[in-house]
Protein backbone atom coordinates (compact mmCIF):
# COMPACT_ATOMS: atom_id res chain seq x y z
CA UNK A 1 0.00 0.00 0.00
CA UNK A 2 2.83 2.40 0.92
CA UNK A 3 4.77 1.66 -2.17
CA UNK A 4 1.54 2.25 -4.27
CA UNK A 5 0.70 5.68 -2.57
CA UNK A 6 4.22 7.81 -2.53
CA UNK A 7 2.04 10.57 -0.82
CA UNK A 8 1.15 8.24 1.75
CA UNK A 9 4.80 7.89 2.35
CA UNK A 10 5.72 11.51 1.96
CA UNK A 11 2.75 11.97 4.54
CA UNK A 12 3.87 9.42 7.09
CA UNK A 13 7.63 10.34 7.06
CA UNK A 14 6.68 14.06 7.49
CA UNK A 15 3.87 13.80 10.37
CA UNK A 16 6.46 13.55 13.32
CA UNK A 17 8.54 16.63 12.36
CA UNK A 18 5.64 18.31 11.42
CA UNK A 19 3.66 17.52 14.66
CA UNK A 20 6.94 18.73 16.35
CA UNK A 21 7.71 21.46 14.27
CA UNK A 22 4.57 22.54 12.88
CA UNK A 23 1.96 22.42 15.67
CA UNK A 24 4.49 22.82 19.03
CA UNK A 25 6.63 24.79 17.83
CA UNK A 26 4.40 27.21 15.90
CA UNK A 27 1.84 26.52 18.21
CA UNK A 28 4.13 28.55 20.92
CA UNK A 29 5.03 31.07 18.95
CA UNK A 30 0.91 31.38 17.81
CA UNK A 31 0.45 31.18 21.90
CA UNK A 32 3.25 33.86 22.01
CA UNK A 33 1.33 36.63 20.03
CA UNK A 34 -1.76 35.51 21.76
CA UNK A 35 -0.08 36.39 25.47
CA UNK A 36 1.17 39.55 24.05
CA UNK A 37 -2.85 40.98 23.69
CA UNK A 38 -3.16 39.62 27.00
CA UNK A 39 -2.60 41.51 30.68
CA UNK A 40 -0.77 40.94 33.92
CA UNK A 41 -2.63 41.94 37.14
CA UNK A 42 -0.48 44.18 39.12
CA UNK A 43 -1.68 42.75 42.61
CA UNK A 44 -1.84 39.21 42.28
CA UNK A 45 1.08 38.74 39.59
CA UNK A 46 -1.59 36.73 37.57
CA UNK A 47 -2.51 36.90 33.53
CA UNK A 48 -5.56 38.24 32.74
CA UNK A 49 -7.03 36.54 29.75
CA UNK A 50 -8.58 39.33 28.51
CA UNK A 51 -7.73 41.06 25.10
CA UNK A 52 -6.20 44.54 24.93
CA UNK A 53 -3.32 46.19 22.97
CA UNK A 54 -2.12 48.12 26.54
CA UNK A 55 1.32 45.75 26.05
CA UNK A 56 1.95 47.52 22.46
CA UNK A 57 0.57 51.19 23.13
CA UNK A 58 3.17 50.96 26.12
CA UNK A 59 5.85 49.37 23.47
CA UNK A 60 5.33 51.90 20.94
CA UNK A 61 4.94 55.38 23.12
CA UNK A 62 7.13 55.25 26.04
CA UNK A 63 10.69 56.93 24.93
CA UNK A 64 12.97 54.23 26.34
CA UNK A 65 11.51 51.05 24.65
CA UNK A 66 11.30 53.17 21.40
CA UNK A 67 15.24 54.01 21.64
CA UNK A 68 15.90 50.41 22.93
CA UNK A 69 13.96 48.87 19.88
CA UNK A 70 16.03 51.74 17.58
CA UNK A 71 19.30 50.97 19.36
CA UNK A 72 18.84 46.97 18.82
CA UNK A 73 18.05 46.99 15.05
CA UNK A 74 20.94 49.58 14.98
CA UNK A 75 23.52 47.60 16.80
CA UNK A 76 22.51 44.01 14.81
CA UNK A 77 23.05 46.24 11.53
CA UNK A 78 26.43 47.54 12.43
CA UNK A 79 27.41 44.07 13.33
CA UNK A 80 26.47 42.78 10.07
CA UNK A 81 28.01 45.16 8.35
CA UNK A 82 31.46 44.50 10.27
CA UNK A 83 31.13 41.10 10.21
CA UNK A 84 30.55 41.22 5.90
CA UNK A 85 33.88 43.94 5.81
CA UNK A 86 35.62 41.02 7.77
CA UNK A 87 34.42 38.20 6.09
CA UNK A 88 34.33 39.04 2.58
CA UNK A 89 37.98 39.22 2.14
CA UNK A 90 39.07 36.22 4.60
CA UNK A 91 36.69 34.32 2.48
CA UNK A 92 38.16 35.34 -0.99
CA UNK A 93 41.48 34.58 0.29
CA UNK A 94 40.51 31.01 1.33
CA UNK A 95 38.20 30.47 -1.72
CA UNK A 96 40.34 31.56 -4.53
CA UNK A 97 43.74 32.07 -3.45
CA UNK A 98 44.96 29.59 -0.86
CA UNK A 99 46.28 26.48 -1.66
CA UNK A 100 44.49 23.48 -1.51
CA UNK A 101 46.15 22.95 1.88
CA UNK A 102 46.33 25.88 3.05
CA UNK A 103 42.50 26.15 2.54
CA UNK A 104 41.91 23.09 5.17
CA UNK A 105 43.81 24.52 7.36
CA UNK A 106 41.94 28.03 7.18
CA UNK A 107 38.87 26.20 7.23
CA UNK A 108 39.75 24.45 10.71
CA UNK A 109 40.77 27.68 12.06
CA UNK A 110 37.88 29.47 10.95
CA UNK A 111 35.54 26.37 12.81
CA UNK A 112 37.83 26.05 15.78
CA UNK A 113 36.19 29.23 17.49
CA UNK A 114 32.97 28.51 16.53
CA UNK A 115 32.85 25.29 18.61
CA UNK A 116 34.62 27.18 21.63
CA UNK A 117 31.78 28.16 23.53
CA UNK A 118 29.81 31.32 23.71
CA UNK A 119 29.69 32.17 26.65
CA UNK A 120 33.37 31.52 27.11
CA UNK A 121 34.17 34.03 23.99
CA UNK A 122 31.90 36.61 25.72
CA UNK A 123 33.51 36.49 29.17
CA UNK A 124 37.00 36.73 27.14
CA UNK A 125 36.27 39.96 25.95
CA UNK A 126 35.09 40.92 29.53
CA UNK A 127 38.86 39.59 30.55
CA UNK A 128 40.11 41.92 27.19
CA UNK A 129 38.12 45.11 28.00
CA UNK A 130 38.52 45.03 31.47
CA UNK A 131 39.91 48.08 33.45
CA UNK A 132 43.90 46.53 33.64
CA UNK A 133 43.24 44.00 31.20
CA UNK A 134 45.45 43.70 28.03
CA UNK A 135 43.94 46.22 25.80
CA UNK A 136 44.13 48.80 28.53
CA UNK A 137 47.63 47.79 28.73
CA UNK A 138 48.35 47.88 24.94
CA UNK A 139 46.97 51.44 24.75
CA UNK A 140 47.77 52.79 27.72
CA UNK A 141 51.13 53.68 26.51
CA UNK A 142 49.82 55.99 23.36
CA UNK A 143 47.53 57.73 25.56
CA UNK A 144 44.93 56.29 25.01
CA UNK A 145 41.97 53.44 27.28
CA UNK A 146 40.36 50.38 26.85
CA UNK A 147 36.51 51.56 25.45
CA UNK A 148 35.48 49.80 29.04
CA UNK A 149 32.03 48.02 29.03
CA UNK A 150 29.22 50.06 27.12
CA UNK A 151 27.62 49.69 24.34
CA UNK A 152 31.24 49.76 22.06
CA UNK A 153 32.07 46.80 23.94
CA UNK A 154 28.91 44.72 22.91
CA UNK A 155 29.47 45.82 19.24
CA UNK A 156 33.29 44.61 19.57
CA UNK A 157 31.95 41.46 21.25
CA UNK A 158 29.00 40.55 18.83
CA UNK A 159 30.80 41.10 15.67
CA UNK A 160 33.39 38.50 17.15
CA UNK A 161 31.18 35.80 18.32
CA UNK A 162 28.98 36.29 14.85
CA UNK A 163 32.00 36.42 12.61
CA UNK A 164 32.44 32.90 11.63
CA UNK A 165 29.01 32.76 10.90
CA UNK A 166 29.99 35.16 8.42
CA UNK A 167 33.03 33.51 6.63
CA UNK A 168 31.78 29.88 6.14
CA UNK A 169 28.33 30.77 3.62
CA UNK A 170 30.40 33.08 2.16
CA UNK A 171 33.51 31.02 1.71
CA UNK A 172 30.88 28.50 0.13
CA UNK A 173 29.54 30.74 -1.88
CA UNK A 174 32.83 31.84 -3.56
CA UNK A 175 34.16 28.57 -3.96
CA UNK A 176 31.66 27.38 -5.87
CA UNK A 177 32.26 30.43 -8.86
CA UNK A 178 33.98 28.57 -11.03
CA UNK A 179 37.72 30.58 -11.78
CA UNK A 180 36.99 30.83 -15.05
CA UNK A 181 34.79 33.33 -14.57
CA UNK A 182 37.61 35.44 -13.33
CA UNK A 183 39.55 34.38 -16.52
CA UNK A 184 36.77 35.17 -18.30
CA UNK A 185 36.56 38.37 -16.67
CA UNK A 186 40.10 39.49 -17.10
CA UNK A 187 40.20 38.49 -21.09
CA UNK A 188 37.48 41.23 -20.98
CA UNK A 189 39.80 43.75 -19.92
CA UNK A 190 38.54 44.33 -16.63
CA UNK A 191 40.71 45.06 -13.99
CA UNK A 192 41.39 42.86 -10.85
CA UNK A 193 38.71 45.51 -9.08
CA UNK A 194 36.38 45.47 -11.54
CA UNK A 195 36.11 41.95 -11.43
CA UNK A 196 35.47 41.89 -7.97
CA UNK A 197 33.07 44.45 -7.96
CA UNK A 198 31.07 43.99 -11.19
CA UNK A 199 31.52 39.64 -11.05
CA UNK A 200 32.53 38.44 -7.83
CA UNK A 201 30.35 40.55 -5.84
CA UNK A 202 27.49 40.00 -7.36
CA UNK A 203 27.24 36.48 -7.54
CA UNK A 204 28.37 35.87 -3.76
CA UNK A 205 25.87 38.46 -2.91
CA UNK A 206 23.23 35.88 -1.68
CA UNK A 207 26.26 33.73 0.05
CA UNK A 208 26.57 37.28 2.08
CA UNK A 209 22.57 37.68 2.81
CA UNK A 210 22.37 34.14 4.10
CA UNK A 211 25.33 35.17 6.81
CA UNK A 212 23.93 38.20 7.45
CA UNK A 213 20.67 36.42 8.17
CA UNK A 214 22.66 35.11 11.11
CA UNK A 215 24.66 37.78 12.15
CA UNK A 216 21.58 39.92 12.16
CA UNK A 217 19.20 37.65 13.99
CA UNK A 218 21.48 36.25 16.57
CA UNK A 219 22.65 40.28 17.76
CA UNK A 220 18.79 41.03 17.51
CA UNK A 221 18.10 38.62 20.30
CA UNK A 222 21.29 38.55 22.26
CA UNK A 223 20.75 39.71 26.26
CA UNK A 224 23.90 37.83 27.45
CA UNK A 225 26.72 39.28 25.89
CA UNK A 226 24.91 42.89 26.64
CA UNK A 227 24.81 41.65 30.57
CA UNK A 228 28.19 40.80 30.20
CA UNK A 229 30.37 43.83 28.73
CA UNK A 230 27.55 45.79 28.04
CA UNK A 231 27.90 47.66 31.18
CA UNK A 232 24.06 49.37 31.63
CA UNK A 233 23.61 49.31 27.78
CA UNK A 234 19.91 47.26 27.07
CA UNK A 235 19.23 45.69 24.15
CA UNK A 236 15.69 44.46 23.23
CA UNK A 237 16.57 40.62 24.56
CA UNK A 238 17.38 42.18 28.11
CA UNK A 239 13.69 43.93 28.14
CA UNK A 240 12.57 40.47 27.16
CA UNK A 241 14.24 38.54 30.01
CA UNK A 242 13.93 41.19 33.02
CA UNK A 243 9.87 41.16 31.83
CA UNK A 244 9.25 36.97 32.16
CA UNK A 245 9.12 34.44 35.32
CA UNK A 246 6.59 34.20 37.54
CA UNK A 247 6.58 37.62 39.25
CA UNK A 248 7.08 39.71 36.42
CA UNK A 249 5.08 40.76 33.16
CA UNK A 250 5.53 37.92 31.24
CA UNK A 251 2.30 39.20 28.47
CA UNK A 252 4.16 42.63 27.95
CA UNK A 253 7.86 40.35 27.47
CA UNK A 254 6.11 38.53 24.64
CA UNK A 255 4.97 41.90 23.13
CA UNK A 256 8.74 43.02 23.04
CA UNK A 257 9.52 39.62 21.56
CA UNK A 258 7.36 40.32 18.61
CA UNK A 259 9.50 42.89 17.51
CA UNK A 260 12.61 40.91 16.62
CA UNK A 261 9.76 38.47 15.08
CA UNK A 262 8.39 41.31 12.87
CA UNK A 263 11.66 42.14 11.64
CA UNK A 264 13.54 39.24 11.22
CA UNK A 265 10.10 37.97 9.08
CA UNK A 266 10.50 41.19 7.43
CA UNK A 267 14.08 40.25 6.21
CA UNK A 268 13.85 36.61 5.22
CA UNK A 269 10.80 38.00 3.37
CA UNK A 270 13.02 40.69 1.49
CA UNK A 271 15.83 38.31 0.75
CA UNK A 272 13.58 35.25 -0.28
CA UNK A 273 14.22 36.85 -3.80
CA UNK A 274 17.91 36.74 -3.61
CA UNK A 275 18.13 32.58 -3.07
CA UNK A 276 20.04 33.32 -0.05
CA UNK A 277 17.43 30.75 1.82
CA UNK A 278 18.96 28.19 -0.48
CA UNK A 279 22.43 28.63 0.96
CA UNK A 280 22.02 28.72 4.31
CA UNK B 1 36.75 20.62 -1.81
CA UNK B 2 37.76 20.19 -5.00
CA UNK B 3 38.99 23.72 -6.27
CA UNK B 4 40.86 23.56 -9.50
CA UNK B 5 44.61 23.28 -8.67
CA UNK B 6 45.76 26.33 -10.47
CA UNK B 7 45.65 29.01 -8.41
CA UNK B 8 46.51 31.23 -10.57
CA UNK B 9 43.31 33.45 -11.03
CA UNK B 10 43.15 36.89 -12.54
CA UNK B 11 43.89 39.18 -8.97
CA UNK B 12 46.95 40.93 -9.08
CA UNK B 13 50.18 39.83 -6.91
CA UNK B 14 49.47 42.42 -4.47
CA UNK B 15 46.16 42.15 -3.70
CA UNK B 16 46.61 38.21 -3.64
CA UNK B 17 49.32 39.48 -0.73
CA UNK B 18 46.99 41.59 0.53
CA UNK B 19 44.23 39.41 0.73
CA UNK B 20 46.19 36.83 2.65
CA UNK B 21 48.13 39.47 5.05
CA UNK B 22 44.70 40.57 6.30
CA UNK B 23 43.38 36.91 6.64
CA UNK B 24 46.22 36.03 8.65
CA UNK B 25 46.01 39.56 11.17
CA UNK B 26 42.26 38.82 12.04
CA UNK B 27 42.59 35.16 12.51
CA UNK B 28 45.38 36.26 15.04
CA UNK B 29 43.25 38.30 16.99
CA UNK B 30 40.24 35.92 16.94
CA UNK B 31 42.63 33.62 18.63
CA UNK B 32 43.61 36.46 20.87
CA UNK B 33 41.13 36.73 23.51
CA UNK B 34 40.85 32.62 23.57
CA UNK B 35 44.43 32.29 24.47
CA UNK B 36 44.21 34.88 27.38
CA UNK B 37 41.63 32.85 29.06
CA UNK B 38 43.91 30.02 28.76
CA UNK B 39 46.79 32.19 30.10
CA UNK B 40 44.05 33.71 33.23
CA UNK B 41 43.18 30.09 34.52
CA UNK B 42 47.00 30.28 35.63
CA UNK B 43 47.17 33.98 36.61
CA UNK B 44 48.10 33.96 40.49
CA UNK B 45 45.58 37.69 40.45
CA UNK B 46 42.15 36.44 41.43
CA UNK B 47 40.66 39.94 39.20
CA UNK B 48 43.11 38.97 36.34
CA UNK B 49 45.38 41.97 36.06
CA UNK B 50 47.78 42.20 33.29
CA UNK B 51 50.57 41.47 32.61
CA UNK B 52 49.78 38.45 35.01
CA UNK B 53 52.16 39.00 38.42
CA UNK B 54 52.63 35.07 38.71
CA UNK B 55 51.17 31.93 37.38
CA UNK B 56 49.58 29.19 39.52
CA UNK B 57 47.79 25.72 39.19
CA UNK B 58 45.93 26.26 42.10
CA UNK B 59 42.84 27.35 40.34
CA UNK B 60 42.54 24.19 38.38
CA UNK B 61 43.00 22.16 41.51
CA UNK B 62 39.64 24.27 43.09
CA UNK B 63 37.99 23.67 39.44
CA UNK B 64 38.34 20.38 39.72
CA UNK B 65 36.75 19.75 43.03
CA UNK B 66 33.69 22.06 42.46
CA UNK B 67 30.94 19.72 41.97
CA UNK B 68 28.51 22.66 41.52
CA UNK B 69 30.69 22.52 37.61
CA UNK B 70 30.98 18.67 37.57
CA UNK B 71 26.87 18.63 38.57
CA UNK B 72 26.70 21.12 35.43
CA UNK B 73 28.39 19.37 33.23
CA UNK B 74 26.79 16.28 33.68
CA UNK B 75 22.94 18.03 32.87
CA UNK B 76 24.56 19.88 29.91
CA UNK B 77 25.57 16.33 28.22
CA UNK B 78 22.59 14.49 29.57
CA UNK B 79 20.11 17.52 27.59
CA UNK B 80 22.50 17.28 24.65
CA UNK B 81 22.25 13.26 24.04
CA UNK B 82 18.28 13.72 24.54
CA UNK B 83 18.30 16.67 22.19
CA UNK B 84 20.44 15.13 19.47
CA UNK B 85 18.75 12.03 20.44
CA UNK B 86 15.47 13.69 18.78
CA UNK B 87 16.66 15.55 16.28
CA UNK B 88 17.94 12.60 14.72
CA UNK B 89 15.19 10.66 14.56
CA UNK B 90 12.86 14.05 13.23
CA UNK B 91 15.83 15.37 11.11
CA UNK B 92 16.26 12.08 8.99
CA UNK B 93 12.17 11.75 8.66
CA UNK B 94 12.20 15.29 7.42
CA UNK B 95 14.99 14.70 4.89
CA UNK B 96 13.62 11.48 3.79
CA UNK B 97 9.96 13.30 2.99
CA UNK B 98 11.00 15.92 1.73
CA UNK B 99 13.46 13.76 -0.58
CA UNK B 100 11.88 13.57 -4.66
CA UNK B 101 9.34 15.16 -3.78
CA UNK B 102 7.45 17.93 -4.86
CA UNK B 103 4.20 20.03 -3.61
CA UNK B 104 2.63 22.63 -2.28
CA UNK B 105 4.11 23.76 1.13
CA UNK B 106 7.07 22.28 -0.03
CA UNK B 107 9.17 25.41 0.41
CA UNK B 108 6.95 26.29 3.90
CA UNK B 109 8.37 23.24 5.55
CA UNK B 110 11.78 23.85 4.84
CA UNK B 111 11.38 27.27 6.08
CA UNK B 112 10.25 26.10 8.89
CA UNK B 113 13.05 23.86 9.71
CA UNK B 114 14.94 26.72 9.71
CA UNK B 115 13.10 28.87 12.12
CA UNK B 116 13.99 27.90 14.87
CA UNK B 117 17.71 28.99 14.60
CA UNK B 118 16.49 31.84 12.14
CA UNK B 119 14.33 33.76 15.06
CA UNK B 120 16.57 35.02 17.61
CA UNK B 121 16.83 32.62 20.72
CA UNK B 122 14.74 35.21 23.48
CA UNK B 123 12.02 34.12 20.98
CA UNK B 124 11.97 30.66 20.60
CA UNK B 125 12.98 30.88 24.63
CA UNK B 126 10.34 32.61 25.84
CA UNK B 127 7.43 31.37 23.10
CA UNK B 128 8.60 27.65 25.09
CA UNK B 129 8.58 29.07 28.37
CA UNK B 130 5.20 30.65 27.57
CA UNK B 131 3.61 27.43 26.21
CA UNK B 132 4.88 25.28 29.20
CA UNK B 133 3.93 27.56 31.75
CA UNK B 134 1.25 29.62 31.36
CA UNK B 135 -0.64 27.99 28.35
CA UNK B 136 0.10 24.06 29.35
CA UNK B 137 0.46 24.45 33.39
CA UNK B 138 3.38 22.42 32.83
CA UNK B 139 6.29 22.92 35.18
CA UNK B 140 10.02 23.96 33.82
CA UNK B 141 12.28 20.59 34.25
CA UNK B 142 15.40 19.51 32.53
CA UNK B 143 12.82 18.16 29.44
CA UNK B 144 11.34 21.13 28.52
CA UNK B 145 15.10 22.29 28.15
CA UNK B 146 15.17 19.12 25.87
CA UNK B 147 11.99 19.81 24.05
CA UNK B 148 13.43 23.60 23.14
CA UNK B 149 17.09 22.23 22.13
CA UNK B 150 15.75 19.25 20.00
CA UNK B 151 13.71 22.24 18.41
CA UNK B 152 16.38 24.13 17.02
CA UNK B 153 18.77 20.94 16.60
CA UNK B 154 16.22 19.75 13.81
CA UNK B 155 17.80 21.56 11.24
CA UNK B 156 21.70 20.63 11.83
CA UNK B 157 20.38 16.76 11.08
CA UNK B 158 18.59 17.65 8.12
CA UNK B 159 20.89 19.87 6.53
CA UNK B 160 23.34 16.92 6.79
CA UNK B 161 21.28 14.34 5.56
CA UNK B 162 19.37 16.12 2.54
CA UNK B 163 22.81 17.54 0.93
CA UNK B 164 24.06 13.46 1.34
CA UNK B 165 20.73 12.50 -0.51
CA UNK B 166 21.40 15.44 -3.10
CA UNK B 167 25.02 13.76 -4.38
CA UNK B 168 24.13 10.28 -3.63
CA UNK B 169 20.77 10.47 -5.52
CA UNK B 170 18.75 7.32 -5.66
CA UNK B 171 20.39 4.94 -7.80
CA UNK B 172 21.50 2.40 -4.93
CA UNK B 173 18.01 2.20 -3.40
CA UNK B 174 16.54 1.45 -6.52
CA UNK B 175 18.96 -0.94 -7.91
CA UNK B 176 18.01 -2.88 -4.57
CA UNK B 177 14.55 -2.45 -5.03
CA UNK B 178 14.79 -3.90 -8.50
CA UNK B 179 17.07 -6.68 -7.28
CA UNK B 180 13.87 -7.88 -4.82
CA UNK B 181 14.22 -6.22 -1.39
CA UNK B 182 11.25 -4.12 0.06
CA UNK B 183 11.51 -0.95 1.71
CA UNK B 184 12.94 -1.98 5.05
CA UNK B 185 15.79 -4.31 3.81
CA UNK B 186 16.93 -1.58 1.34
CA UNK B 187 16.80 1.25 4.21
CA UNK B 188 18.83 -1.34 6.24
CA UNK B 189 21.06 -2.31 3.99
CA UNK B 190 21.31 0.40 1.39
CA UNK B 191 20.19 3.49 2.69
CA UNK B 192 20.95 3.72 6.56
CA UNK B 193 24.80 3.12 5.72
CA UNK B 194 24.72 5.52 2.91
CA UNK B 195 23.77 8.42 5.20
CA UNK B 196 25.96 7.32 8.16
CA UNK B 197 28.37 9.85 8.08
CA UNK B 198 25.81 12.58 7.23
CA UNK B 199 24.06 11.54 10.27
CA UNK B 200 27.11 11.52 12.66
CA UNK B 201 28.30 15.08 11.35
CA UNK B 202 24.76 15.62 12.30
CA UNK B 203 24.66 14.28 15.17
CA UNK B 204 27.94 15.96 16.20
CA UNK B 205 26.78 19.34 15.39
CA UNK B 206 23.51 19.02 17.25
CA UNK B 207 25.56 17.93 20.51
CA UNK B 208 27.75 21.23 20.32
CA UNK B 209 24.48 23.52 19.64
CA UNK B 210 22.47 21.96 22.69
CA UNK B 211 26.17 22.01 24.82
CA UNK B 212 26.73 25.14 24.18
CA UNK B 213 23.00 26.92 24.21
CA UNK B 214 22.61 29.48 26.92
CA UNK B 215 19.39 31.73 25.51
CA UNK B 216 16.80 29.46 25.12
CA UNK B 217 17.70 27.34 28.30
CA UNK B 218 17.73 30.41 30.74
CA UNK B 219 14.13 30.73 29.22
CA UNK B 220 12.98 26.79 29.82
CA UNK B 221 15.63 25.74 33.20
CA UNK B 222 13.43 25.64 36.48
CA UNK B 223 16.19 27.71 38.96
CA UNK B 224 17.10 24.00 39.70
CA UNK B 225 18.09 22.97 36.46
CA UNK B 226 21.69 24.47 35.85
CA UNK B 227 23.56 23.39 32.72
CA UNK B 228 27.50 24.13 32.15
CA UNK B 229 26.22 27.58 30.81
CA UNK B 230 23.92 28.30 33.23
CA UNK B 231 26.25 27.56 35.63
CA UNK B 232 29.47 29.87 34.29
CA UNK B 233 26.79 32.61 33.73
CA UNK B 234 25.54 32.26 37.89
CA UNK B 235 29.06 32.39 38.56
CA UNK B 236 30.79 34.60 36.28
CA UNK B 237 29.85 37.86 38.55
CA UNK B 238 30.92 35.90 42.08
CA UNK B 239 34.55 37.58 42.41
CA UNK B 240 35.39 34.77 44.63
CA UNK B 241 34.02 31.55 41.74
CA UNK B 242 35.87 34.07 39.44
CA UNK B 243 39.03 32.27 38.64
CA UNK B 244 37.21 28.96 38.72
CA UNK B 245 34.87 29.41 36.19
CA UNK B 246 38.09 31.18 34.17
CA UNK B 247 39.66 27.36 34.37
CA UNK B 248 36.22 25.67 33.48
CA UNK B 249 36.19 28.74 30.37
CA UNK B 250 39.49 27.44 29.71
CA UNK B 251 38.79 23.70 29.35
CA UNK B 252 35.60 24.68 27.03
CA UNK B 253 38.16 26.31 24.83
CA UNK B 254 40.63 23.21 24.59
CA UNK B 255 37.70 20.80 24.38
CA UNK B 256 36.44 22.85 21.42
CA UNK B 257 39.15 20.82 19.73
CA UNK B 258 37.59 17.87 19.80
CA UNK B 259 34.63 17.88 17.61
CA UNK B 260 37.10 19.64 14.83
CA UNK B 261 39.25 16.54 14.94
CA UNK B 262 35.96 14.23 14.92
CA UNK B 263 34.66 16.22 11.68
CA UNK B 264 37.78 15.95 10.23
CA UNK B 265 37.90 11.97 10.78
CA UNK B 266 33.78 11.35 9.67
CA UNK B 267 34.60 12.99 6.13
CA UNK B 268 37.10 15.86 5.59
CA UNK B 269 34.28 17.79 4.48
CA UNK B 270 33.94 20.15 7.43
CA UNK B 271 32.39 22.82 5.29
CA UNK B 272 29.13 20.65 4.54
CA UNK B 273 25.96 22.07 6.74
CA UNK B 274 28.05 23.13 8.82
CA UNK B 275 27.09 26.69 8.43
CA UNK B 276 23.54 25.45 9.94
CA UNK B 277 25.22 25.77 13.27
CA UNK B 278 24.71 28.13 15.96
Amino acid sequence: MIDRRPGLRVGLLLTPPMLWLGVAYLGALAALLVTSLWTQNDFTGSIERAWTLENFRTLFTVDVYRTITLRTIGIAALVTVIDVVLAFPIALYMAKVASPRLQRILVISVLTPLWASYLVKAYAWRGMLSADGPIAWIARPFGLDTPGYGLPAVVITLSYLWLPYMILPVYAGLERLPDSLFEASADLGAGAWTTLRRVVFPMAFPAVVAGSIFTFSLSMGDYIAVKIVGGTGQLLGNVVYDNQGAANNLPFAAAVATVPIVVMLAYLTAVRRTGALENL
Amino acid sequence: MATSSSRSIAMSRGLRRSLGGFTVLVLAVVYVPLLLVLINSFNTDNTFGWPPPGFTLHWWKVAAESSGARDALVTSVEVALCATAVALVLGTLAAMGLRRTRFFGRNAISLLIILPIALPGIVTGLAFQNGFRTILGVQLSIWTIVIAHATFCIVTVFNNVQARFQRLGASYEQASMDLGAGRWTTFRLITFPMLRSSLLAGALLSFGLSFDEIVVTTFTASSQDQTLPIWILQNLFRPNQAPVVNVVAAVLVIASAVPIYLAQRLSGSTAEGLTGAR
